[in-house]
Parts: C-alpha cells; structure tokens; sequence
C-alpha cells in the first residue's frame, strides 16, 4: 500500500485504496462516536490549528470536534477576509502560526489554490484543504463516500457496490469545490458520474474529467439514479447572469416531491449543506429517508477524525487502528 | 569598472567593436564598428582606432541596431518599490535594448502634460531612451479622451489604455479619428471586460479543473474584431498589444490581407509558456492577457513567423513580491521580461537572427516612431554617421535565469532556473557602452 501522503489539499492526492484507508479508520471513530466518552488519546500531544479566511461554522466546528475528539490542542484562528487587508500577507501569517509550532495547518479559503500555496511554504506541518475556492473540498467528498457506503451496506462489500454506481451530481458545479471533489472521489471507486446542470453552471471546459457524461435535464436521468448528490445554488446565480430565476432553475433542477417520487428504491439523496430549501431541494424531500443529509453531518466528524489520524497518528490507538 | 569608467570622462570617448557581424534592415556584413562620441563612425576594417579606444572583441557575435521595447512598465511615479525608471531602463539596457515605450498606468495616469514630463526627467539620464505611450482616456477610466494634441505636442507617438481596453466602442471610434489628425497611433489592450469579468488565467480545461476564475479567449477577440471594425471605419492606424490567442492572429493576419493600417505585437511569454504554468497556483504565472493553450502558443510563433506579428514586446511588468504571494486571484497580473526576451526568442523561435532583429528592433522602432523615417535614431542602420544604439549578442552563448540576480527591483521572473541559448553582451546607448560582457556599468 502506498503510504498516506502528507498534506490532504485535493482528492487527486487520494488513489483507491487511500480513499479505502480513509473509510476504514473513520469506521473506528464511527464506533468511538458512540461512546459515552466519544474520546481516544490518538493525538494527545499533537497541536492542529483551523485557519478560515472564509466563513464557515458547520465546517470548523466538525473539524475542531474532531480533533477533540482524538486529544489534539486545538488552536483556531479567527480571520476574517478583511484580516489580509490589514497588511500581514498569508504567508507571513502561515510562517507565524507554524512558528507557534503545530503538526497540521486545516485551512479554508475563499480562493482557489491557496492550501497548495501553504503547502509550499511550511515546512514541518501537514496541509489540510476545508475548501478552497472553487477548487476541492475533499474531506467533504470523503464524507459523501463514506455515507454512500454505508447506505450500500458498509465495509468492504459496500465499498465495491460502488463499481457502475449512477450517481448524479445536481446543481452549480461551475462554481463548486464540493463537485469537484466528489467527480474525483466517486470516479476513482468506479461510479458513473452524470453532472446535472444548465449549461451556465458548467464547468467551461469537462476536458479531462473522469465522467460517464452531462444532462441539462434532471427529469431525462433521474429514474436511474442511484445517488442524487445536489449543490446549493447560491441566491446571487440566480439573478439574470446565471440563471433567469430562481424560480425557473427549481423547475428544471429541483428536487421536488414529484421528482423525488420517481426516484427508484434505495436510492439516496445528498445534499453537503447549508441547503437552500424551495430552490435545490423541497422541504419534505429533505425529511425522507432516502435523504442522508443528517447522517453526512454525524459521519463528517468521524471521517476528519480518521483523516486526522492518518496523517499524524502513529501505531494503535485504544478502540480504533489504521486499516 | 574604474578603467572603464575613464573612458567616459575622456575628451571624446571611443569604442571598437571588433568582429562581429553586422546586421540591420540592410542585411549582414563582417564588420568592426567604431564609435566615437555618440556616433558610429566607421562600418568595415578598422585597423588603426583612436588612442585610448575601448576595443572589445565581439568575434562570433552578431552587432545590430539596439532593440526597442514597445510595452515595458515602468511603475513610475507611484509604483516605485516595484520598478523605477532608472532600474527599469537598467533592465533593459541588459537585455539589449536601447529604447522603451513607458506604459501609462502609473499612479498618476500618464494622461497629462505634467506626467509625461515627469517620466522624461526621471529619464534624463538613464541607460536607455524613454519614450511614453499616452493614456487614451482620462485617468484610463474609459470616459473621456484625455489631452492626446497636447501629449503629442511633448513627442508622445502611442496612445493607450493599457491595462484595460477602451470599453466604449463610441468612445474607441472617437478616439481613433482624433488621433488620425495628430499622426499618432493607438494601441490597443484587447479585452471585452464584460467576457474577461474577473478572470485570473485563460479559461479552459486548466481553470475548470483548478478552479480559477477564467478568462476565455473570445475576450480578446471581440475587441480585436471590433477595432478592426473601426479602423476600416475611420481609415486610421492602429497597434494591437500583446496578442495572445490563434483567433486575434487570425483576425490580424486578414485584415493585414485587406490592406489595413494595423500592426501587432506579442510578447515572450506567450510564445514560450501555457496555460498549465498556473497548475501550481504561483501568481508569477499570472499574467494579462493570460497564459494560453499550447494550439495559442503555436498560433502566435506562425504569426511572428509569417509576418502578421510586426514585434516581439516583453510587456515587462515589474510587481513587488508580497505581492506575488497572494491568492493567484488576487494577485496583480504581469512578469518581468527585459532582460529574457531576447534570448527566449533566440531559444524558442525558429528565426535567423535578422528577422529576430527586425521583431525586436527596426520594426517595433517604426511603430512607435522612434526610427529614422521619424525623426528618431532607434532601430538602425549601422552606418557611419547614425547614432551608436547598438547591441551585442552572442546567438551560441548559454545561460541559466537567476530572477534574484536581475536589474529589476521585482523578482517576478516566470524563467527561473530556465537555461536559454543567445545573451547580449554588450549594449551601447549614444556613444557610452552601458552594458560591457553583460553587467551593467551604471
């Protein structure tokens, strides 16, 4: 096996079996989660620091839980956009915050490439993407995994029902570091990936992407999905430069209730949050079973536990191992 | 350095440049070349030079007009921790180039009388000729036309916005018939900046996959098209900046076909550099027009070849390296290029040494008006009696790029480590040898 690398900054660092390793360990946290005291000793001693120059609560809050969780010194630091503007460049930041002396830098940022760019310039600390622009969010793809996986019965026997899994991915991936990732993510464990889109929230260029193919009609493909994974759709797309309205995008994209019911059984519903309820996705299709969306936040926890671990655990740890 | 030095406080100084090859618009010949004072004195056998002559031996070397650089920035005034006149024009004196066109987006604007000449008196007594290019608009701000009879009047030749393109296509076809009265040219950054939007790199598949913001190539070249619209509309003459995708050199390449009064230029980087440079998100890849596909790259290289690109122009952009170390988004686009144009072209361009000259030297000196045909002295011939502007190049000599070792104040570099073929050796600038076996003298 090779080894895991030392920065997370995209799903193309993952092969296969590094997607397989990751899922495997969050398993182990899974089953820690569930504990009275949902706490291992995994990274006692070890000191990671969130970095969001982008707002994000739900995202940080699941990565410091989960660095608590496994008995790491969390430091956060609180950067608005604006900070930069103030003089100090990121790199003199990054170069600060490494000097304080810490094991893994999670960074989210509004632009695209950024974790790369740190990436280069520390020199001890591993690099976690929490999203980047435009580009990848690949702890969130690894989440989506993991929760398809476990829909298809969990371990290994869930792992390969992915082979000729459909999987649609609905909405905005022109401006999406989610759909990014999950293409990736989903195309290296041997689903079919159809991206779901008008043509205005496309990728300019698909040259390279490892996809079965486009629609810019939901209702064509929907009845042979096995995954829907929808994106928000940002209010400001849907004033004129994007789409018409909003209103006409829920028409042609929407989940709504009556799309939802030609769903076949067992297939699942995605959606990485926050959503926007009314546009991408109705009300009652989030609160149906088929809907994952609440196991996808649980499973967020124990999935950057398991990333965490990899990258800067070492041997076992008390209730869970490397896979 | 102080021996030398002497020669330059002597009663008139001289200089031999001992055999080479001599190569202007003329042709080539075997030939020494002695200067004395400011001038070129003797083209042929120069057996016996005055006494006390600085002879350098530029055996294998070709010696041709000095090369003038259509598109440098030179930050000054407002920009100076970026580049100054003086270090600009250092730059350019080691990349072989005797004259540079100053680019208007200073802060302030090179839009008014007062700015201009505040750029000619930074530039006094520099190692290289400054001209300035005028802002069409006031302040480039796209709205009204600013003082362009006035600027001509202090010997400013082009006109640009560049950094932007003029928006308005009313104000553009203005513009170009006010200048058909003054007998200068425009010249033209051509970019739709409502296709361009907040583009950061060309878009295709490397910004869909990176994620960046792109800018797609008809930006460009709904400008291009709508210029040329303009300029069979009003009969005037007009320059096209940095051209950059196979569509403008296309457009270019008929309109040339038709007769029109246009000319064009590309710069160094895209003809030796893609769009894949930017997979590293290192804003010194970062660059306007952006960095294009390798079919772009290829497009550009034919229209240099076949003559519907008139000139090499390093769009030398020099930017201060906090700078560069933002987010590729939000880093400000542009790379150093005096002192690598050259020789990129001698490394990367199937072209004899004359028609890199002409791409470099005569050709763009004529666009500018900086040439003999305007009153001017750049761009040659090498003949007795013509001001000695001049430069020396070794077309075999190898060197490795070292962007901390560079004349700019910026570092912004995208060669780097990159080990390119032809060096100039020597530059003389009116008379005074500013650059001896490639180190600057002053």
């Amino acid at each position: 096996m090779s080894p895991f690398p030392a920065n997370l900054l995209s799903m193309d660092d993952l092969d296969t079996e590094g997607i397989g390793e990751v899922l495997a360990v969050a398993d182990s946290f899974v089953e820690v989660g569930r504990r009275a005291n949902p706490k291992v000793p995994a990274l006692r001693g070890r000191t990671v620091a969130t970095l969001f120059f982008e707002d994000s609560t739900r995202t940080r809050m699941s990565f410091e839980t989960a660095a608590k969780r496994m008995s790491a010194d969390v430091l956060s630091f609180a950067a608005g956009s604006s900070s930069l503007k103030k003089g100090e460049s990121l790199r003199d930041t990054i170069e600060t915050i490494e000097a304080i002396g810490i094991d893994a830098v999670i960074i989210r940022h509004a632009s695209s490439g950024v974790p790369a760019r740190v990436a280069g310039w520390v020199e001890h600390c591993s690099v976690i993407n929490a999203g980047d622009g435009w580009h990848q969010h690949p702890t969130q793809a690894l989440l989506d995994l993991y929760t398809v996986r476990q829909a298809l019965g969990g371990g290994d026997a869930g792992l390969t029902r992915f082979e000729g899994l459909s999987v649609l991915i609905v909405g905005d991936i022109r401006h999406s570091r989610v759909a990014r990732s999950q293409v990736t993510g989903y195309a290296a464990l041997g689903a079919e990936v159809t991206l779901v889109a008008p043509a205005t929230l496309l990728p300019p260029s698909l040259e390279g992407w490892p996809i079965a193919g486009v629609s810019h009609r939901l209702d064509d493909v929907l009845e042979k999905a096995d995954v829907v994974s929808l994106l928000r759709v940002q209010s400001e797309r849907g004033s004129g430069a994007f789409v018409p309205t909003l209103r006409e995008y829920t028409a042609g994209f929407g989940l709504t209730a009556r799309r939802a019911a030609l769903l076949q059984p067992g297939a699942v519903i995605l959606h990485p949050g926050p959503m926007v309820r009314g546009v991408e996705i109705a009300s009652d299709v989030a609160e149906l079973p088929a809907s994952l969306i609440t196991e996808q936040v649980s499973n967020g926890v124990a999935v950057r536990m398991a990333v965490l671990f990899l990258l800067l655990g070492q041997g076992p740890i008390e209730g869970a191992h490397r896979g | 350095m102080a021996e030398r030095r002497a020669h330059s406080t002597g009663a008139t100084r001289s200089v031999l440049l001992r055999g080479g090859t001599v190569v202007d618009h003329t042709g080539s010949r075997e030939a020494d070349v002695l200067i004395v004072g400011d001038r070129v004195s003797e083209v042929g056998t120069v057996d016996s030079p005055p006494a006390g002559t600085l002879v350098l031996d530029v055996g294998g070397c070709v010696v041709g007009p000095g090369l003038v650089d259509l598109h440098t920035h030179l930050r000054q005034p407002g920009r100076e921790e970026a580049e100054t006149v003086e270090t600009g024009a250092r730059a350019a004196s080691l990349g072989g180039f005797t004259a540079v066109v100053a680019m208007p987006n200073t802060e302030p604007t090179l839009d008014s009388a007062e700015a201009v000449r505040t750029v000619f008196d930074l530039a006094a007594d520099v190692t290289a000729e400054v001209a300035v290019a005028g802002a069409i608009t006031v302040g480039r701000a796209g709205e009204r036309l600013a003082p362009m009879a006035e600027l001509a009047g202090l010997g400013v030749r082009l006109f640009t916005d560049d950094g932007s393109g003029v928006q308005s296509a009313g104000l553009m076809r203005r513009a170009l018939e006010y200048a058909t009265g003054l007998g200068v040219t425009l010249a033209q950054h051509c970019e739709d900046a409502t296709l361009a939007a907040d583009g950061a790199m060309h878009e295709g598949a490397w910004s869909s996959r990176l994620g960046i913001p792109g800018m797609p190539a008809v930006a460009e070249e709904v400008m291009v098209a709508r210029d040329l619209a303009l300029v069979r509309a009003t009969g005037a003459r007009m320059h096209f900046l940095h051209l950059s995708t196979a569509g403008s050199v296309e457009l270019v390449r008929r309109a040339k076909a038709e007769g029109l009064a246009v000319t064009a230029e590309a710069a160094p980087h895209h003809f030796t550099l893609t769009d894949a440079c930017a997979a590293g998100y290192d804003p010194v890849f970062k660059v306007n027009p952006p960095l294009r596909p390798v079919s772009d790259v290829e497009a550009v290289k034919a229209g240099l070849a076949d003559g519907t690109i008139d000139a090499i122009a390093t769009d030398h952009a020099p930017h201060a390296p906090e700078t560069k170390d933002l987010p590729f988004d939000q880093a400000p686009p542009g790379m150093l290029g005096l002192q690598t144009a050259l020789s990129l072209a001698v490394t990367e361009l199937d072209l004899p040494i004359g028609r890199i000259l002409a791409l470099m030297s005569w050709q763009p000196a004529s666009i500018c008006g900086l040439d003999a045909d305007h009153g001017g002295n750049q761009g040659g011939p090498v003949v007795p009696g013509s001001v000695a502007n001049l430069c020396v190049v070794d077309p075999a000599a190898t060197w490795v790029v070292d962007a901390t070792a560079l004349a700019s104040r910026s570092r912004n570099s995208p060669y780097a480590g990159r080990k390119l073929t032809g060096r100039v050796r020597h530059t003389v600038f009116r008379g005074e040898p500013v650059v001896i076996d490639g180190e600057a003298q002053r």
